[in-house]
């Protein structure tokens, strides 16, 4: 979805502000750890993929998105997903006492990586097109890569493909590494000799008429 | 607590200036709270073990963070035979340091900056980051600034790093919208011909692994 977490090439945000990196925290509150626990140990029940995970978060209002901290986005979507899934009831959450196991987990999440069959569609410096697509759901083409032409620099093997795994279906896709010059994204006025390197998924490509 | 918890956000929280949207600004009072119901309620069912922030906290302070990138580093640094597997395999040469814990399907890879060519690693869709080779990652990579300009304006934003990038060297930008990971090696800095790999490693810093800066050496760095 053309959604505000889909941040490439805006501007407005101003500059960086890092804090130095010897000084840094891992965590900023003690309550971040909680989250992270809590996701990594979700996450291996294989009730949900990592992309129906990053839809639910792509899913807040742009408002609330950029409002939120790292940690709390990730609570407000882990909030949605254990009910949605099973893992805890509404009434539990709301009341903060367990009441019942979780239910049984009938649809496990089984990502598969293993390279479809057939022969890939695209070579090793070849000229593609990024598909330009714009899906109301999960995906992982940028915005600022569609309908930009780029080179393939290699295949790399296969995952599920994003916009299925999001609902829960495994379809293992090729992926190819494709470079994009500087110029071809932002215009005469980037860059000369610099580009950007994404891996994109065979159906996010097409090939130059 | 919360007030505890808005005392860490140093200081670029600033409410006066509408650029600064970054993280942990305006963590909601009850966020806390609901972070530990929800692991409470986890550990009840059995789904988190109990002692898991703690662990967490002190995997990350203790064993998993961007010292294990630095070895990495500084191996390719002494060793053109591990360089050379880092690059072709990175998930497989990082293995042979015993790091290994990548989540299903991830994989790592690496790029090396040369005198030509300098690289620098984003996610622009959400937060990707190498965990298992650099800890958790700092709030200004996950931040709206960082993952909005890098792409577009990557020697403006390694500007702001003090990184000045000479207009003769090619900006690489690796956004990692896939289950990939990138880790940049950096260019081994002039003058450490004598030091040891565990003398080279102190140098690598996370920032230089993600790209933002370059790594350095001051006087008292090759002094013994």
């Amino acid at each position: 979805m053309n959604g505000i977490h889909d941040l490439g090439g805006m501007a407005g945000f101003g500059p960086v502000a890092a804090e130095p990196e010897r000084t840094e925290p891992n965590f900023h509150a003690d309550w971040e750890p909680a989250v992270l626990s809590s996701m990594y140990a979700t996450l291996r029940l294989r009730r949900w993929s990592i992309d129906e995970f990053r839809l639910t978060i792509e899913r807040s209002a742009p408002v609330d998105y950029l409002r939120r901290s790292y940690y709390e986005k990730w609570l407000v979507a882990l909030e949605e997903l254990v009910v949605r899934h099973g893992v805890l009831s509404a009434e539990e959450l709301a009341s903060g006492r367990v009441s019942a196991p979780p239910s049984p987990n009938d649809r496990p999440w089984t990502p598969s990586f293993e390279l479809p069959d057939g022969p890939a569609r695209f070579t090793d410096g070849q000229a593609v097109r990024a598909v330009n697509r714009h899906p109301s759901g999960h995906t992982r083409a940028p915005r600022y890569v569609r309908g930009r032409v780029g080179t393939v620099v290699r295949a790399v093997g296969a995952e599920p493909l994003p916009e299925d795994a999001a609902a829960g279906v495994c379809t293992p896709q090729r992926l190819y590494l494709v470079r994009f010059e500087a110029a071809e994204l932002w215009g005469p006025d980037s860059g000369g000799n610099d580009a950007v390197y994404l891996e994109l998924w065979e159906s996010y490509l097409e090939e130059i008429a | 607590m919360s007030g505890d918890d808005h005392d860490h956000d140093h200081d670029h929280h600033d409410h006066d200036d509408h650029h600064d949207h970054d993280d942990h600004s305006d963590v909601p009072p009850d966020v806390a709270l609901r972070a530990k119901a929800l692991f409470s309620l986890l550990a009840d069912k059995g789904i988190v073990d109990p002692d898991g922030v703690d662990r967490i906290v002190e995997a990350y302070e203790h064993r998993v963070g961007p010292h294990l990138g630095a070895k990495v580093v500084a191996r390719a640094w002494v060793d053109e035979g591990y360089r050379q597997r880092l690059l072709a395999d990175g998930t497989a040469a990082v293995q042979e340091l015993g790091i290994g814990g990548w989540r299903d399907g991830s994989r790592l890879v690496a790029v090396e900056n040369r005198a030509d060519v300098h690289n620098v690693v984003v996610c622009t869709l959400c937060s990707c980051y190498p965990l298992p080779l650099l800890g958790v990652p700092p709030v200004w990579y996950k931040s709206a600034p960082y993952r909005s300009r890098v792409v577009m304006d990557p020697r403006g934003v390694l500007a702001e790093f003090g990184t000045e990038v000479d207009p003769g060297v090619e900006v690489r930008v690796w956004d990692s919208n896939s289950e990939v990971r990138y880790l940049v090696v950096p260019q081994r800095p002039a003058g450490t011909e004598g030091m040891s790999e565990d003398e080279l490693a102190a140098l690598v810093g996370r920032n230089a692994m993600i790209g933002v800066e370059r790594v350095t050496v001051t006087p008292g760095d090759v002094a013994g």
